[in-house]
């Protein structure tokens, strides 16, 4: 018995390995005869880095402006639910957040042009209007809603769920012994779930926020909804040109295109494979740096 | 938390109420709805692909097809009019819907005719829509605008709506200082290609951009899909915007100038473009191949050139006879009056003119088993 529950988990975790290699030959196999194309066959007629670099830019933006947005709003929620609320309060709530990750992208695209992109019309342009010399609220405002502020802030609502339900984990798992001596050496609440409970949870926030990260990067229909893009590189978080994002590029072009296109989009999402394990690495490599203090 | 529970079990008898009630009222739909025997003569089972122009005619077309004829099944998927034309060469569909006429370019006419066997190759336009020029600026009812105008809008030369050179055209109508937002498709489309093609072949001097499916113009509102393009015009002010005729809602379209008359998109108009259109002579190399080279820079009366031509891809023999059978029935169905029709109450298109549908339908009364 014993030996075949090795190996069928053995299985399991070799299959995991062969559907990722697999993914990566398809990507390279098809996408390589964009990447070796000459470069006016190319989409946009200047190269394929021409072509992925604004695409790469704005995934990159996009999911940033979500982590940022989201990642404080995660732990604060973790907290909240794990060290201040009473225990049923705490419940209902953690229940709500975790059905925020039930519902489909679509919808909460569709939830972004017709009821977040117009609310947010108003106070682009003040923005635009008071804090106009940052350049990312540069302006001109967008008349529709549908910027890249917008849709990281959608974004921000779709990882939303996943970090804090990692957070909540991790809080929820800080030694009592440590808080209790905390609390008895005097420290206020906050002092304590400062000097206890969040070193403790560091490297699972960090992780949390990879994984949200990853999902950011990789978000399409919502993107695809509400984004207005042009090509436009640029860091003006309001304007109503804005760059694209890889996956969101590939949704919106695949069903008109053909021949060497395609290989074209494929070897974008090469580059957003490249992203994400980049990413991933990344936080594995500071997780194990915490570890060691 | 009694209470809650009662708001669960009310809401849940709510629901049951309305599934209840959807069901009846789409029940009296069918009885209401056809008046078919439904026991035609033509059966076989054929795929097709293309264009999602085409889709919403399509969608009408099968259902009122295999309505009269219940032993045959026909599908379409809308996976693009690049996509439908791929696998129509591959030999994967029997049919396609195409926004553009088969190109010379990557050979993709000699692969068809290659698929087809020579000369056997049918290419007939069967979706014809006008493409309105949507705008949404409250108080303004009624627009008018000159090609150049047009086209120096949405290279966004001309940044606002009080520009004289709007005004010009528009006396009498008080136009705010509004910013003009245009806004354009974000995803390739037949609807940006047609629509670049004739500002290109109209105002050349003006719009010094490239015939694309790729919107070329950088800066502007980009919305995904006809529906998403609707919807930006809508939710903003002072917005313009392109989009198929039949879909533009509630928002005003604005008047273009041809000739010297002042054109509005209706199918009528649209139809009569294509009329008047000669035929392609390269892109047209058989009998049954109809690629026409529109006449965007007519200046007849009545009729309106920013249109949308899309087209039905065919073979004339076909392996089995049943195969040959279903598609010629289909094919005829497609651009017969009572197709066209169909098309045009379900989908807003304009009905091929009697004069074209003469001219086109020697192409699908040859198909036969081969």
């Amino acid at each position: 018995m014993d030996r075949a529950f090795a190996h069928a988990a053995t299985a399991a975790a070799l299959t995991i390995l062969v559907i990722l290699a697999g993914v990566a030959a398809f990507l390279v196999a098809e996408g390589a005869p964009a990447l070796t194309a000459a470069a006016s066959d190319l989409p946009g007629g200047k190269g394929f880095i021409d072509y992925v670099a604004p695409l790469a830019f704005g995934t990159v933006l996009a999911a940033a402006l979500a982590a940022v947005i989201a990642v404080p709003l995660a732990v604060a929620a973790a907290l909240f639910i794990t060290h201040v609320a009473p225990p049923r309060i705490a419940l209902t709530l953690g229940y709500l957040i975790d059905l925020l990750a039930a519902i489909p992208s679509i919808v909460y695209g569709l939830w972004g042009i017709f009821v977040l992109g117009p609310a947010a019309v108003p106070v682009m342009k003040w923005l635009e209007e008071k804090l106009g010399f940052i350049p990312i609220f540069d302006g001109p405002a967008s008349v529709t809603g549908r910027t890249m502020l917008v849709a990281g802030l959608v974004l921000a609502v779709m990882i939303l769920p996943i970090v804090s339900a990692v957070a909540r984990e991790a809080f929820a798992q800080a030694p009592r012994r440590l808080q209790e001596g905390a609390q008895a050496l005097g420290a206020t609440r906050w002092e304590m779930i400062r000097m206890t409970v969040l070193p403790f949870g560091r490297s699972s926030v960090i992780s949390g926020a990879m994984l949200g990260l990853g999902r950011a990067l990789g978000e399409t229909m919502a993107v695809t909804i509400i984004l207005s893009v042009s090509g436009a590189v640029t860091f003006n978080l309001i304007g109503q040109a804005n760059p694209s994002t890889i996956a969101a590029n590939i949704a919106l072009n695949f069903p008109e295109s053909s021949g060497l296109a395609i290989n074209a989009l494929i070897a974008t999402g090469l580059v957003l494979f490249a992203i994400t394990l980049v990413t991933n690495m990344g936080a594995r490599a500071i997780i194990a740096r915490q570890e060691r203090i | 938390m009694s209470s809650f529970r009662w708001l669960v079990v009310t809401a849940f008898a709510v629901i049951l109420a309305l599934g209840v009630a959807a069901c009846g009222s789409s029940a009296d739909g069918e009885t209401g709805g056809s008046s078919s025997s439904g026991g035609g003569e033509v059966s076989g089972e054929i795929a097709g692909a293309g264009s999602t122009a085409q889709q919403a005619a399509q969608e009408a077309w099968i259902a009122e097809f295999e309505n009269e004829n219940s032993g045959a099944t026909i599908s379409y998927d809308p996976v693009g009019s690049g996509g439908g034309r791929e696998q129509f060469l591959s030999g994967g569909v029997a049919y396609a819907g195409s926004d553009a006429a088969l190109s010379t370019e990557e050979g993709e006419l000699e692969k068809a005719e290659a698929r087809c066997a020579p000369g056997e190759l049918i290419e007939v336009p069967d979706y014809i829509s006008p493409i309105a020029i949507i705008y949404n600026l409250p108080g303004v009812e009624e627009l008018k605008l000159a090609p150049e105008t047009l086209a120096k809008i949405f290279a966004q030369e001309i940044t606002s709506w009080n520009d004289p050179a709007i005004a010009k055209d528009n006396q009498g109508v008080d136009l705010p200082d509004t910013r003009i937002t245009p806004v354009n498709r974000s995803d390739e489309s037949g609807t940006t290609e047609n629509f670049t093609e004739y500002l290109s072949e109209v105002v050349p001097g003006v719009w010094k951009f490239e015939v694309s499916g790729d919107w070329p113009v950088e800066g502007g509102e980009a919305a995904s899909g006809t529906s998403g393009v609707v919807e930006a015009v809508s939710a903003g002010e002072g917005t313009i915007g392109y989009a198929d005729a039949s879909q533009a809602g509630e928002l005003s379209s604005a008047q273009v100038k041809v000739g010297s008359e002042w054109a509005e998109p209706t199918p009528e108009a649209a139809a009569k473009v294509i009329e008047e259109s000669p035929l392609d002579k390269e892109l047209s190399p058989g009998k049954y191949t109809f690629a026409y080279e529109l006449d965007r820079k007519t200046e007849s009366e009545g009729t309106y050139p920013i249109v949308l031509t899309s087209y039905l891809i065919a073979c004339t023999k076909y392996d089995s006879a049943s195969e040959a059978e279903a598609v010629k029935a289909y094919a005829e169905y497609l651009i017969s009056p009572e197709g066209q029709q169909l098309a045009a109450a379900q989908a807003g298109s304009a009905p091929l003119s009697p004069a074209l549908t003469k001219k086109v339908t020697p192409a699908v009364e040859a198909i036969a088993a081969g």
